[in-house]
């Protein structure tokens, strides 16, 4: 960590090298894992959707300080909207809706079309992103908004019950109209096309994709994608940190009452902060649908948000790199566990004593609790700026004064 | 020094529950005054003060800044019309450096969006440019410059309430109203307050100041302003609040009958 600095503003020399170097190794990645099996890739794949998640995340609960538990609410929004605009989802929809008011589904029919009526609608990557985007980021004002007077513990509560209200209403919202598919979620999400390539590989390829002539496995190439998603996020999230916005955002986490009195439109501010946050969430849930070509409301239970929130509060609330690290470990930990505890217990006892998702759940609360009592600002936290050299005595000096 | 009327405040009446906090209470400031409200504790001062600065709703009162009526409904509001305040208990963004704290009271002067942080277009980083100047300049202003990069916590007392006062010029206020900026202070301390006030006095500021120092008060004031028990008990120059009877029976309590 202490060879590696991401800190522009004050190491800029250092802190590009860093990050070239930090590229370099994500680029070659894929290549290297590849040939250990295509499942380490698709580890990763998974790994910086959350990072991405965790990234979008920290601006409300790192920058703005607003404690929010149900997040995940905006990456099922995402990964919904994906299900419901690029498979033949949209056709289920309009045929309940025809069955429930014919009136309506025939005039919708009609303004559609017969193709969508039965193929459903499917857009292009390029038009569910920015959707997911916007809709999320909506979603993320529309459940703020009621939130505004509240603080701490409330807040956490209240967007708690959000979370969970999103995830009933996906369950639950295939009757009358077939809007989610209820349970059973949605299939065959259309695998995302990049200048017309799909990412999944053609039909017959035996899921290989073939870039410029160049054969690379699905994964691979989703992982560029994503690798380019996440660069995004992380650029556009640090050069939030760093403007008036950014600094809005951390007065309100400091003190909302003075940050009022400075003349800060907290409304406006924190409704901001929450759409931000949400966008980021509904884009990575857009990925993530297409990735899986299915989204059900199983993946969006509380236990994620919690994850996420996790994996932000481990690697250092609020620091960049350190939410990087946090979602990293976290989102890979328990892939790994998967692939390496239950065959070595196999190895070693003939049988598997603990099974790999216990363990997880384990090491989990091992490690915050462990984080909590070692280094509660996290694995990576935001690097000091100038201190006394001694703190505790510049802390003994205020209580004197005050005294 | 110019007569004309900066803050016009009358018939402000406060209650929370069954205690009357205020009860008509008003005040008129020049513009280019230091201009003190004072009196025994729980008197109503930061109350009114509140009230002024939009923290708390007033049941009734008229309020007038620069011959302009304004709405102390929202202290954002208040800010951007040209009052801006510190706290009683120092309220810094304990862990953001100095100047970054003072880049904060400029927000209300400047209007980058997403859009400029994002992109970092040449207004964006113009204005950025600006605000970190500014910033900058008003550390040196308050004699604190040498600690910009430092984190507001880790300042001494003295120099947080120095901070707190930069953060609050940031917002290029017509009025600066602070509340009780001795408090906690030794008598070195009080001192360059008190230098730190008639220069900003001398920069053309108007400054309305909470403080139980009478000394430092009756010094520096052009006038003061007594409360007692939420009313206006006396209003003069120093001089002649100093003879008050009903000052001195508020602070000494009245002879025994």
């Amino acid at each position: 960590m202490a060879l590696l600095t991401f800190d522009l503003q004050h190491k800029p020399r250092q802190a590009r090298i860093s990050m070239a170097a930090v590229l370099a190794l994500m680029l070659v990645f894929p290549f290297v894992a590849s040939q250990f099996g295509n499942s380490w890739v698709r580890i990763i794949d998974i790994a910086l959707l959350y990072i991405m998640l965790a990234l979008g995340l920290n601006i409300v609960v790192g920058f703005a300080g607003l404690l929010d538990l149900g997040y995940i609410a905006f990456f099922a929004v995402g990964a919904y909207l994906v299900g419901l605009f690029a498979s033949p989802q949209f056709a289920a929809l309009l045929e309940s809706l025809i069955y429930y008011s014919p009136t309506l589904g025939e005039w919708l029919v009609a303004l559609f079309g017969p193709e969508i009526q039965q193929k459903g609608i499917h857009l292009s990557v390029w038009a569910v992103v920015p959707l997911a985007a916007l809709v999320a980021g909506l979603a993320g004002a529309l459940l703020g908004a009621p939130t505004l007077k509240l603080r701490g513990d409330y807040l956490a509560i209240v967007t708690l019950g959000f979370g969970e209200i999103i995830r009933i209403f996906m369950n639950n919202l295939n009757d009358p109209i077939n809007f989610t598919n209820g349970p059973q979620g949605i299939n065959m999400i259309d695998p995302i096309r990049v200048f017309g390539v799909s990412l999944a590989g053609e039909q017959g390829s035996g899921g290989m994709v073939d870039i410029g002539g160049y054969a690379m496995p699905s994964v691979n190439a989703y992982y560029f994608l994503f690798l380019f998603l996440c660069i995004a996020t992380i650029f556009i999230t640090s050069r939030l940190q760093h403007s008036r916005l950014g600094r809005a955002w951390v007065a309100i986490r400091e003190d909302e009452i003075a940050a009022k009195a400075m003349g800060i439109n907290t409304r406006n501010v924190k409704l901001l902060a929450f759409a931000m946050g949400a966008s980021f969430g509904g884009v990575a849930g857009a990925m993530f649908g297409a990735f899986q070509g299915f989204v059900s409301p199983e993946s969006f239970s509380l236990t994620e948000s919690i994850a996420v929130l996790a994996m932000v509060v481990l690697g250092g609330i609020g620091h960049i790199p350190g939410v990087v690290l946090g979602g990293m470990l976290l989102a890979a930990l328990p892939e790994v566990l998967r692939h390496v505890v239950e065959p070595a217990q196999q190895a070693l006892f003939g049988t598997v004593i603990i099974e790999a998702e216990v363990l997880r759940q384990l090491l989990y609360g091992l490690a915050l609790v462990l984080i909590m009592l070692v280094n509660p600002a996290g694995l990576w936290p935001s690097p000091n700026r100038e201190e006394r050299p001694n703190a505790a005595l510049a802390h003994d000096e205020q209580e004197g004064a005050k005294a | 020094m110019s007569s004309e009327i900066l803050l016009d405040i009358a018939g402000v009446n406060k209650r929370f529950g069954g205690l009357q906090a205020l009860t008509d209470v008003g005040i008129r400031i020049a513009r280019g005054q230091i201009v003190g409200l004072i009196g025994p504790n729980g008197a109503g001062k930061t109350t009114f003060f509140n009230v002024i600065t939009g923290l708390y709703q007033p049941d009734s009162g008229t309020f007038q800044l620069g011959g302009k009526p304004y709405s102390p409904s929202a202290p954002h509001e208040v800010a951007k019309a040209g009052i801006a305040r510190t706290f009683q208990n120092i309220r810094l963004f304990g862990e953001m450096s100095a100047l970054e704290n003072v880049m904060v009271g400029r927000h209300v002067r400047t209007r980058q969006g997403v859009f400029g942080a994002i992109f970092r277009h040449k207004a964006a980083r113009l204005e950025e440019a600006a605000i970190r100047a500014r910033a900058q300049e008003l550390l040196d202003f308050v004699g604190i410059g040498q600690f910009a990069q430092r984190t507001a916590k880790y300042l001494s007392y003295g120099d947080q309430r120095r901070l707190e006062i930069a953060r609050a010029l940031a917002t290029d206020p017509q009025l600066l109203a602070l509340d009780e900026p001795a408090a906690g202070m030794n008598a070195t301390e009080k001192l360059a307050l008190r230098e730190l006030l008639v220069k900003i006095k001398n920069e053309g500021k108007t400054v309305l100041l909470i403080e139980h120092d009478v000394k430092l008060m009756m010094g520096l004031c052009d006038r003061i302003t007594v409360l007692e028990y939420g009313k206006q008990i006396a209003e003069g120059l120093p001089s002649e609040i100093q003879k008050n009877e009903a000052v001195i029976k508020a602070y000494l309590g009245g002879a025994h009958e």
